[in-house]
């Protein structure tokens, strides 16, 4: 096996996907998978399953503190009214950050992450850098990502050592207030929702409509 | 098993490296990989533990130099062959050499819905929970050369019960073939310098998701 780099993109198939198409063809053959299943599995992982779900969640619960505290109380339950494509099992566990508290999620095991409300996780969160240091070092993780806490702002790591998921309730970004959840929503990215980074602030998206001007 | 899969507090692999605009795929084959998987897991022939365990089992070198999805392929031949669902001669050949052996049920493109859902683990009680909220407990210095769940860092820390998340299947079963044999779950919160060291960084705080049996009271 050649295995120099992650990735091949030249033309002649490299072993994996030789493998992985002997692997599909097999199981084709013998009737246990459905290609086109397997097309549909993919599709829905490109293009519906992603971490603008999340996004929504956290921009409801910034404007609705009601569907926040339902969320912190029992994520599962509350997210249910989304009608995401992929509902969560029993067990999301929404975490807010606070000035006191920065969360952060891992998996130092293998690769645990809220699928549903995330999307699939990227390839540094599966990666043995951060698998081995978000535990131990945890502020060193995130100078990696350019994220800066204050030293007494308490950092408080999940590992995702069982079928439980976690996902952050970053802070609501300053001058905000009056944005539709749609605006809100746009603000919030995928690594705050993980915990290795901030929301992007309210300057740096396109103004509101209205009384944008300054 | 005290494998290379179990990496919380190693040193030596370098920077976290985000990758800007990431694809949600780096190449096609990672997607059939993907899919592939969980249309497996739907036939009923193994389960997300037995998934684990088989990666969990790749000689270390292997481990830690392929991709992730390989990884996971290479992971899906070792439970396809372990299960006899498929044979060595077949994978090498790239066809189907010998009869199907039948499989619980399949996935089809007209309801894929299953293969998106995540399963369910909590189950009925049968006993009560052990802890409570706010006990201090040890995680045990235990050291099973089978799958477990119990990360290596916090073995014989003291932490505090901090959520009692149910009653859940118990994977250091499930990939013994013994059954889901469930156990209570807990999140145990431990203090930064307990793992790491008076040291260490007091602003730190470690959570762990530790069923019953791993847990022993201080």
């Amino acid at each position: 096996m050649s295995h120099d780099h992650d990735h091949h993109h030249g033309s002649e198939l490299s072993d994996v996907q030789l493998r992985v198409r002997a692997i599909e063809t097999v199981l084709t053959e013998k009737g246990y998978i459905d290609p086109a299943a397997l097309d549909r599995i993919v599709e829905a992982f490109e293009t519906r399953i992603g971490p603008h779900n999340g996004a929504r969640i956290v921009a409801k619960a910034w404007s609705d503190p009601a569907f926040k505290a339902r969320l912190l109380d029992d994520a599962s339950k509350a997210i249910a009214e989304f009608g995401l494509l992929s509902r969560v099992g029993d067990h999301l566990i929404a975490v807010e950050n606070t000035p006191e508290r920065h969360n952060m999620i891992v998996c130092t095991l293998c690769s645990c992450y809220p699928w549903e409300v995330l999307g699939l996780p990227p390839v540094w969160y599966k990666s043995a850098p951060y698998r081995s240091r978000a535990v131990s070092d945890p502020r060193g993780v995130l100078a990696d990502f350019g994220v800066m806490l204050p030293a007494e702002t308490e950092i408080r790591v999940w590992d995702s050592t069982a079928e439980t998921r976690f996902m952050v309730l970053p802070m609501r970004p300053a001058d905000t207030e009056g944005w539709s959840d749609e605006q809100l929503a746009s603000l919030v990215t995928r690594d705050s929702m993980i915990g290795t980074g901030f929301p992007k602030p309210a300057d740096e998206t396109t103004p509101r409509s209205e009384g944008a001007a300054s | 098993m005290n494998g290379v899969h179990d990496m919380g507090g190693m040193h030596g692999f370098g920077r976290v490296e985000p990758e800007a605009d990431e694809p949600v795929f780096h190449a096609p084959w990672e997607g059939r990989v993907l899919a592939m998987q969980r249309a497996m897991t739907y036939t009923g022939a193994w389960n997300i533990d037995m998934s684990r365990d088989a990666q969990e089992h790749l000689p270390p070198k292997v481990y830690l130099a392929v991709s992730y999805y390989e990884r996971w392929a290479l992971g899906l031949e070792q439970n396809l062959l372990g299960k006899g669902l498929v044979t060595a001669d077949e994978l090498a050949a790239g066809h189907a050499l010998h009869p199907a052996k039948p499989v619980r049920r399949t996935l089809t493109q007209t309801d894929i819905s299953p293969a998106l859902t995540r399963g369910k683990y909590e189950r009925p009680a049968t006993a009560p929970a052990r802890f409570r909220i706010g006990d201090r407990v040890r995680a045990r210095n235990i050291h099973p050369a089978t799958h477990t769940r119990l990360p290596r860092y916090v073995r014989g820390h003291v932490g505090t019960v901090e959520r009692i998340e149910g009653h859940h299947v118990f994977p250091d079963s499930v990939v013994m073939g013994a059954g889901e044999s469930p156990q209570w779950l807990y999140t145990v919160v431990f203090d930064g310098r307990e793992l790491w060291g008076a040291g260490s960084d007091p602003s730190v705080k470690v959570s762990v998701e530790a069923f019953e049996p791993y847990l022993e009271s201080v």
